[in-house]
């Protein structure tokens, strides 16, 4: 896959969806694509944090350790980012990443994610409309959760 | 040393003046007749007196004669001539000889220095004394005594000659020299002072300058240029008006000499032309005593030069000797000779009442006394400023103590040789240094005391020839070329020395690192062809290796039919590794055979038009970043300084196209193609169909390779070892595969498995030892310096070991379990350890307290580890 068909990949991705082609093309340039094979791990819960993932084609678990070991929570494909809490947050690695089947994401190093939300406000807004959806899923569920408690 | 210049030169060099002056006597009758030949020439043979004369029998006219006393002119110029000539080459060589055992004897008195001098002492000071201000002396050293002869006696010869010839106008050649005589040594002594003055304070301004390099960081972080470079104007400044002060008197001299000087001749057409037309003196001898004054001002010259540069000497000598002769310092037996009887260290260290006190009278160590039994294992702790530093530097006699004394084996060791507390005593200091050579020659440094067998007279300097001029010399006759390993003390012979030194990086935690810089590091020419075998099967063992693995993928192997997507199109034309700068990418797109390969396949058209594409390219993302902006270092092919030009030259190409461009514009874009590596820029610039032209090119290339530059690149060749790259990269054949995870590390893990597997560590070690350490030890961190000279002491199995503070710069997690190995190493020899934690003396059987220059507790760990100790308290401080 070209750098241009890369663009073309990160336009259709909502938090990219509105800026210019020639920034998305700095930002595919300067990142790193990477295949992974089946099983292979993105990064660990705990790990500190030093890149964003964005999937670009194939599947990924994400995964949680509990007292019974690890359960996936989500799964991941294409278009979808991860592991941007832990850069955005400077918290450790909230869970566990690993591919399913063969993956490929664009790993978008700490500095140049950084960079490209400061430069470009309107990415920062998207990603925290993403993060507040998220939030208010998780809000959701978690009253979910609790009537069914109750109930 | 001799107190003055010329003790030095009569010490040195009688049998070679006393030859010169002989010499130079010799040459004075000739000197004389052929100052005397003119007159006849000209009153007899031209004038036409006597003649036909009367030689040996027969009779010659007046041309013959001429033609006979002018060859008898000639033949004395050319014996004049020779004898300075003669002169001049020996007075060279002699002058050369002592200046080099002046160095030679400043230098060995360096390292003789008492070690607290080197605290008042600069090497700003230090190193241009024996560089560059002894250098004149030479010079002077040989013309110390011949001059003033042969001058001297070129004056009075010339002098002589003038008196025979008329004693009034001989009278008048000399009569205004006492005026010289009297002033010139006045107004020399004031040059003399300025001159001193002039050294000392050039020597502060190269210590200036010395202590501006090594404290740049300072002057960075403190903004302190400024001040600094007022300190430096004002100490220019100085040099300036002392400089200008001696220009204005010797000029002053020189003029009052050369006016002097002219003055005489008056005399000469005044009262000779009175003479002459008298009838008194004839016309041919006015015109030789006119020529023979000629003559005579150029040796009165050299003899006023001569008296100002004596001055110099020996104020210059005055002032170097001074500075190297400090109190303590060794003698010269004590740093070069072998004791009679052989010396054992074998016994207990025994310190009875040692003292030690500074310049200033400040108490540092007091009635210190102990006794270490031979094979005890101590620790020293203490609060820092205890004194078990300077302790330690004590009993490896490095330092002397001010009183009391120290005895090892029961013998004293303040004066013994070196040759004994060198090699018996091992010491490693808190920041010890590593010499800019390889690793190995650094350890081996612990073992290399004296040269084993005899010179080879091929290598420089230790032909007969060259070390006999060492011998006149008076320098070392020790040859570098013999072998200086003490392989005796070391316990291992020429075979035992690397499995040994593999041991020895073990016990001081080394090897990994050692490994690590060995697999960066290439083997030397010289390596033994079955090692780059051994390391070419590990190429292939590897191969299987990821295959076996499933990891084939990770690596892309170079092919010589294949285009390589994870190599740049560079590394892909040339295949092969650039030895020196000739095909270093840079200099590819201008390289005229480069250029006519990509003539040749019809690629050069293509390579402008991707390098335009890149370009544009280029600018586009980078454009809107500021220049200082992070990714163009990381990721740009144009650097922010070159964007702008790129950004007018695309403009240029777009108006006039490519074609319409000049060649030059046209370069600059070829420059950019050879920087892609398509894997991992992902432009999808580099088509199959031009990979494939590509790799017609890099057939050309290689096929067309003219002879003379072969020797510029080293061709990969999937069954020969590349000399210009590294292990690493020879057992890889290939390269790491951008986009697949991990990739780096896990490479690295199956080389690491085959390299053990194919038995290739020690091999590697062995490169790796090989490697340059750097100036100062700079390519090492502090830790590997300190573990390189811990190794380097244990290397000769020293009987006292003496450890101060040596590893407190590695890492804390590391420093217990080293320091154990030492001691397992180090079993039944005495250690004694300055421990930097307290924490760290936990293991040994004894200990010692040092604080305020006493040793105020001894004892075991428990014993020690009571309430109310200094030594509890130490451990609860940290």
């Amino acid at each position: 896959m070209s750098l241009n068909e890369e663009v073309e990949l990160l336009k259709n991705i909502p938090i990219f969806a509105k800026i210019e082609p020639s920034k998305l093309k700095l930002l595919a340039f300067t990142s790193e694509r990477l295949n992974y094979a089946d099983g292979q791990v993105l990064f660990n819960q705990g790990d500190s944090g030093d890149a964003a993932y964005i999937i670009i084609d194939g599947t990924a678990s994400v995964l949680i350790d509990t007292d019974d070991g690890k359960i996936e929570v989500a799964q991941l494909s294409k278009g979808d980012i991860v592991g941007e809490i832990a850069i955005l947050c400077d918290v450790p690695r909230t869970a566990t990443v690993q591919a399913k089947q063969s993956l490929t994401t664009l790993k978008i190093a700490k500095e140049a994610f950084f960079r490209l939300v400061t430069d470009f406000p309107q990415i920062a807004v998207e990603i925290m409309r993403e993060l507040a959806a998220r939030l208010e899923q998780t809000n959701m569920r978690l009253r979910a959760a609790l009537s069914d408690k109750d109930g | 040393m001799e107190p003055t210049i010329f003790r030095f030169i009569f010490r040195h060099s009688k049998k070679e003046q006393i030859f010169l002056l002989v010499l130079t006597g010799l040459s004075f009758p000739f000197l004389y007749y052929s100052l005397d030949l003119p007159k006849t020439i000209i009153n007899q043979a031209i004038a036409g007196k006597n003649l036909p004369q009367d030689i040996f029998g027969y009779q010659i006219d007046q041309i013959p004669y001429l033609m006979l006393l002018s060859g008898i002119f000639l033949a004395l110029v050319c014996i004049n001539g020779g004898f300075k000539y003669y002169i001049n080459v020996y007075r060279g060589q002699l002058g050369e000889r002592m200046l080099r055992r002046l160095r030679y004897d400043l230098y060995a008195r360096v390292l003789r220095f008492p070690l607290p001098h080197f605290r008042r002492v600069s090497q700003g000071e230090v190193i241009p004394m024996i560089t560059s201000e002894v250098e004149p002396l030479g010079g002077f050293i040989g013309d110390a005594f011949s001059l003033p002869a042969f001058q001297g006696g070129t004056l009075l010869t010339i002098l002589i000659f003038m008196f025979v010839q008329d004693p009034i106008l001989g009278t008048a050649a000399i009569a205004l020299y006492p005026v010289q005589a009297y002033l010139i040594p006045r107004l020399q002594k004031r040059v003399n002072e300025l001159g001193k003055e002039r050294v000392r304070t050039v020597r502060k301004l190269s210590d200036r300058i010395g202590e501006s390099i090594s404290g740049v960081q300072e002057i960075h972080a403190n903004d302190s240029s400024r001040f600094a470079l007022a300190n430096f104007t004002t100490m220019l400044g100085e040099i300036y008006t002392i400089r200008f002060e001696i220009y204005r008197r010797k000029f002053f001299i020189k003029f009052l000499n050369n006016f002097i000087a002219q003055l005489t001749p008056f005399f000469f057409y005044s009262i000779g032309g009175v003479l002459v037309i008298k009838g008194d003196l004839t016309f041919g001898a006015l015109v030789a005593i006119l020529a023979a004054y000629k003559d005579l001002s150029a040796p009165w010259k050299e003899l006023l030069t001569y008296y100002q540069r004596k001055e110099d000497s020996r104020i210059k000598y005055d002032q170097v000797v001074e500075q190297f002769d400090p109190a303590g310092s060794l003698t010269e037996a004590q740093q070069l000779d072998e004791p009679e009887t052989p010396v054992s260290f074998n016994g207990p260290v025994a310190l009875r009442n040692v003292g030690l006190t500074d310049d200033e009278g400040e108490v540092l160590l007091e009635g210190v006394s102990f006794e270490i039994a031979q094979g005890e294992h101590v620790a020293i702790a203490g609060p820092g400023g205890g004194g078990k530093d300077l302790l330690a530097t004590v009993i490896a006699r490095l330092v002397l103590p001010t009183s009391g004394s120290v005895t090892i084996n029961g013998v004293d060791i303040a004066p013994l040789p070196e040759s004994v507390t060198g090699r018996r005593i091992g010491y490693v200091g808190p920041g010890a240094f590593v010499f800019s050579s390889t690793i190995r020659d650094n350890i081996l440094m612990g073992a290399r005391h004296l040269p084993f067998g005899e010179p080879d007279p091929s290598v420089f300097p230790d032909s007969p020839e060259q070390r006999a001029d060492a011998e006149a010399s008076g320098n070392s006759l020790d040859p570098i070329s013999a072998n200086w390993i003490d392989y005796q003390s070391i316990g291992a012979d020429e075979n035992g020395l690397k499995d040994r030194i593999a041991e020895l990086l073990k016990v001081v935690g080394l090897e990994d690192e050692v490994y690590a810089i060995g697999l960066r590091g290439s083997l030397r020419a010289e390596s033994e062809a079955e090692i780059a075998n051994r390391i070419l099967g590990a190429r292939v063992r590897l191969r299987a290796r990821l295959e076996e693995l499933g990891l084939a993928g990770l690596v892309e192997p170079f092919d010589a039919e294949k285009f390589n997507t994870n190599a740049s199109v560079a590394e892909n034309l040339l295949f092969g590794t650039p030895v020196g700068d000739d095909f270093a990418l840079d200099h590819l797109a201008s390289d005229p055979y480069v250029r006519s390969v990509l003539d040749k396949v019809g690629l050069t058209g293509d390579f402008v038009h991707i390098g335009r594409d890149v370009a544009a390219t280029m600018v586009e993302l980078f454009k809107d970043l500021p220049p200082d902006h992070e990714f163009f270092a990381q990721y740009s092919f144009i650097s922010a300084d070159d964007l702008p030009e790129f950004q007018t030259l695309l403009q240029r190409a777009d108006r006039v196209g490519l074609d319409g461009m000049e060649a030059e514009d046209k370069t600059r874009f070829l420059e950019l193609p050879f920087k892609l590596i398509p894997a991992r820029h992902r432009l999808g610039m580099i088509s199959e169909e031009l990979q494939a032209r590509i790799l017609e090119a890099r057939k050309v290339f290689r096929e067309e390779l003219p002879a003379e530059r072969q020797a510029a690149l080293e061709f990969f060749s999937v069954d020969r070892f590349n000399l210009a790259a590294s292990v690493q990269d020879n057992i890889l054949f290939g390269k790491i595969a951008y986009g697949q995870a991990d990739a780096g590390n896990q490479v690295g893990k199956v080389v690491a498995e085959v390299v053990e597997s194919e038995g290739l560590r020690a091999i590697v070690i062995e490169v790796g030892l090989d490697a340059e350490a750097g100036i100062a030890g700079s390519r090492l961190t502090a830790a590997q310096r300190q573990k390189v000279a811990i190794a380097r002491i244990l290397l000769r199995r020293p009987d006292v070991i003496v450890l101060n503070e040596a590893i407190a710069v590695l890492d804390s997690g590391l420093q217990a379990p080293i320091l154990s190995r030492i001691c397992a190493e180090a079993e039944g020899r005495t250690v004694i350890f300055i421990a930097h934690r307290a924490r760290l003396a936990q293991p040994f059987n004894r200990i010692l307290v040092m604080s305020g220059g006493r040793v105020i507790e001894d004892g075991t760990f428990d014993s020690l580890n009571q309430e109310g100790t200094m030594f509890r308290g130490l451990l609860n401080e940290e």
